[in-house]
């Protein structure tokens, strides 16, 4: 797979039929290694660990970073590049959490960076068979950024075991998109792929699920306080997940308002 | 609006919504999970493949199996390691330090080169770097594959879980013995590993105690000790699984260091509860093997010996000046292996080891050919001073170990040991400085192990000693 191999005029699509053909739709990657320089969109790489991150980080990037079976294998971040439909994209693996609301080191770099790095898509990784507790982190992750896609992966093992999952049903439920896969027999991966162009292009409108807090007294607080958040703060996306931040004492973010780093956050100053 | 004024806001809202918020505010996002998840998930009748999950995890993290399967599978891996690697090492050995290494020769003297250029380019350089791939690229190209298969079966994770509750016996916490199994790699991923542990207390000491788990640099030398001394001791269809266990052995003793000196950690410089987490048992996969041997070779084995060799031909060369700049009637190295002699004849090493792991603190990889270059240029001279010439078809390593260095099963079974006990190499040290920042952590993560090294070494010695 060379770069020769698709030159502009090759990458449209010889017929309408061709652009929403899955076949169609893996010619058009090409995979950069850790080539990630000169990208137009940031995509962030979220999961519960052993979802199969890291395979999709390597069927996206054509790395071989190996994949382990357990908790714990990646700990900081690893980055890496591909091209899809002439847009370049640097992909970034975060390390795998059950959430980000604790203090380990882990949580603290996956968090940062989707509060901070502000990633124009975040894919987040959910295990089909173990969807109840990997939807915990989909939440956490839907209340930071609101453009997601949800790569619900090991759908073939989840059939094994009997279990059948409602893509459009989770879908709905969520607000982004839902792409059934089996990452390591590299199906669904072209499918991720157009949907991932479709959000970083602002072509699908995502209407993320709001946070979930069940507790009148919460709710009435962080209702206080998300007005006030958005007049210090214009232009913030997750004004409800930092006002719950701040009422819960969360120091880091506590530090972010303080010295500004949060208002770095807004739309214009982001685009440097 | 005023940064300040916010956060006074927020303040006040903290003590209007009372306590446990963060419980509160997790629970809600399970409730709201599991609403979701129900709606989305139909099950259909019951599910065989987890029975059998469940059936075999019952067996092997019992408490009367767990143990015993692991020592086994262990046993296993390095059994097949070591009696196949047998055959390979030899060959290629032959091949690269008595056939290439003539042919050099005979090529440096039809090109008139000057001796002194031969024998750096050769001797040195040349000769380090081929004892380190026909030393080391068997037994790596077998045992990095097959401990990779058992950490894709999804077996590990099986080990942490029976190590866990003895992590916790010790005041440790239970993710340390997940970066222990890193360490078992590379010591310096497994200091890294340890950013998984939230505790600070409990962090630095999976970090000071990581060193005890045997890395890549050091498995070629147990395993290369264990063939030759301890597997020949036993009756010859039994050698390579007594050979083998000696491997394990060493490990497992790495192991209850790992634990003896956690707990002695958290019960004097780092006190402290053990925190508890929940550790999750991945259902097992079977692995892609073709896939599994291809990443194994090209991730660990050959970056391994690279850098293997990248460390080896500078310390060739090094080696070579050592042994060739003389000093009055005797070479540098000679006389730096003297001055070190009462301190290796007093661990059961001897002179030439301890300069090993001086030359060796850039890599641990480099012990084993720094040992036999040592040991052939000193033991040649001094034959040569004597009027003999060692022949090369005699150089093989039990040959040369034995007859040149004087070594005796009590030189192995220490070095073993030692190889386990020393300060961590200096990539290590440098990962645990930038982990901890500090510099009486990272001195007392160095020094610890080296002094346990030279105590049990000089116990171990002066016991055989007396016993006979």
């Amino acid at each position: 797979m060379t770069e020769q191999a698709l030159t502009p005029d090759m990458a449209a699509a010889p017929s309408a039929q061709c652009a929403t053909c899955p076949i169609y739709s893996s010619a058009q990657l090409v995979k950069l290694g850790v080539d990630a320089s000169g990208y137009d969109y940031v995509i962030a790489l979220a999961g519960n660990p052993n979802t199969g991150k890291s395979t999709i980080f390597n069927a996206l990037t054509g790395l071989r970073q190996h994949t382990g079976n357990w908790s714990g294998k990646t700990v900081s971040r690893a980055e890496g590049g591909f091209r899809f439909r002439e847009q370049r994209y640097k992909l970034i693996d975060l390390p795998g959490t059950y959430s980000l609301l604790s203090t380990s080191t882990d949580e603290e770099v996956a968090r940062d960076f989707l509060l901070f790095g502000r990633p124009d898509v975040t894919i987040v990784v959910l295990d089909a068979t173990r969807l109840e507790r990997n939807l915990n982190l989909a939440l956490q992750v839907l209340a930071i950024t609101d453009r997601v896609v949800v790569a619900l992966n090991l759908v073939d093992e989840a059939r094994r075991h009997g279990m059948t999952v409602d893509v459009r049903s989770l879908s709905r439920d969520l607000g982004v998109p839902v792409v059934p896969m089996a990452a390591r027999r590299g199906q669904g991966v072209p499918e991720l792929l157009a949907a991932i162009a479709e959000v970083a292009s602002g072509a699908y409108p995502t209407r993320p699920r709001r946070l979930p807090l069940r507790d009148p007294a919460v709710e009435q607080a962080v209702a206080a306080l998300v007005p006030q958040i958005e007049a210090t703060f214009p232009g913030l996306p997750n004004a409800r997940w930092v006002a719950l931040r701040l009422i819960d004492g969360d120091a880091s973010i506590t530090q972010a308002v303080r010295d500004g780093t949060l208002g770095a956050l807004a739309p214009t100053m982001a685009l440097a | 609006m005023n940064t300040e004024h916010l956060l006074a806001e927020a303040a006040k809202h903290r003590h209007a919504v009372g306590g446990a918020l963060h419980d509160r505010v997790t629970e809600a996002i399970y409730t709201d999970a599991t609403q979701i998840a129900d709606r989305a998930v139909t099950r259909a009748g019951e599910r065989p493949a987890f029975a059998l999950d469940r059936a075999i995890d019952q067996v092997v993290t019992s408490r009367v199996w767990g143990f015993p399967i692991m020592a086994l599978m262990l046993t296993g891996v390095f059994w097949l390691t070591i009696a196949g690697a047998n055959v390979p090492s030899a060959l290629l050995g032959e091949f690269l330090t008595v056939q290439v290494y003539a042919w050099l020769h005979s090529v440096a003297q039809a090109v008139s080169a000057p001796a002194w250029l031969a024998g750096l380019l050769i001797d040195g350089v040349y000769l380090a770097t081929a004892w380190v791939v026909s030393v080391m690229l068997p037994p790596m190209a077998i045992f990095f594959p097959l401990f990779t298969l058992l950490e894709d079966l999804g077996y590990l994770p099986r080990v942490a879980f029976n190590l866990d509750r003895l992590f916790k016996a010790a005041g440790a916490h239970g993710k340390q013995s997940l970066s222990m199994m890193m360490g078992w790699g590379c010591n310096a991923a497994g200091v890294v590993a340890t950013r998984i542990i939230d505790s600070p207390r409990e962090r630095l000491i999976a970090i000071i105690t990581n060193n005890f788990s045997i890395c890549n640099g050091r498995w070629p030398t147990l395993i290369l000790m264990g063939t030759l001394f301890i597997g020949a001791t036993a009756a010859p269809g039994l050698s390579s699984f007594v050979a083998a266990a000696s491997v394990v052995t060493v490990t497992i003793i790495g192991i209850f260091t790992t634990l003896i000196v956690s707990a002695l950690l958290s019960r004097t410089l780092l006190k402290g509860e053990a925190s508890t987490f929940s550790l999750e048992l991945p259902p097992y996969r079977p692995p892609r093997i073709w896939q599994t041997i291809y990443t194994s070779l090209i991730d660990r084995t050959l970056i391994v010996l690279w850098r293997a060799v990248t460390m080896a031909a500078p310390a060739g060369a090094l080696i070579w000046l050592l042994s060739n700049i003389y000093l009055g009637d005797l070479s540098l190295a000679a006389h730096l292996v003297n001055l070190l002699e009462p301190v290796g004849w007093l661990l059961g090493l001897n002179g030439v080891i301890i300069l090993a792991y001086i030359v060796a603190i850039p890599a641990n990889e480099l012990i084993i050919p720094t040992i036999l270059m040592l040991t052939l240029s000193l033991g040649r001279s001094q034959l040569a001073q004597a009027g003999v010439l060692l022949e090369l078809e005699d150089a093989q390593l039990h040959t040369v170990l034995a007859g040149l260095g004087g070594w005796t099963t009590l030189t192995a079974v220490n070095l073993m040991l030692f190889s386990l006990l020393h300060n961590p190499c200096s990539t290590t040290i440098l990962t645990i400085w930038n982990e901890t920042k500090s510099l009486k952590w990272t001195a007392l993560a160095t020094l610890l192990p080296l002094g346990l090294g030279i105590v049990v070494t000089m116990v171990v010695a002066a016991a055989v000693r007396l016993g006979g």
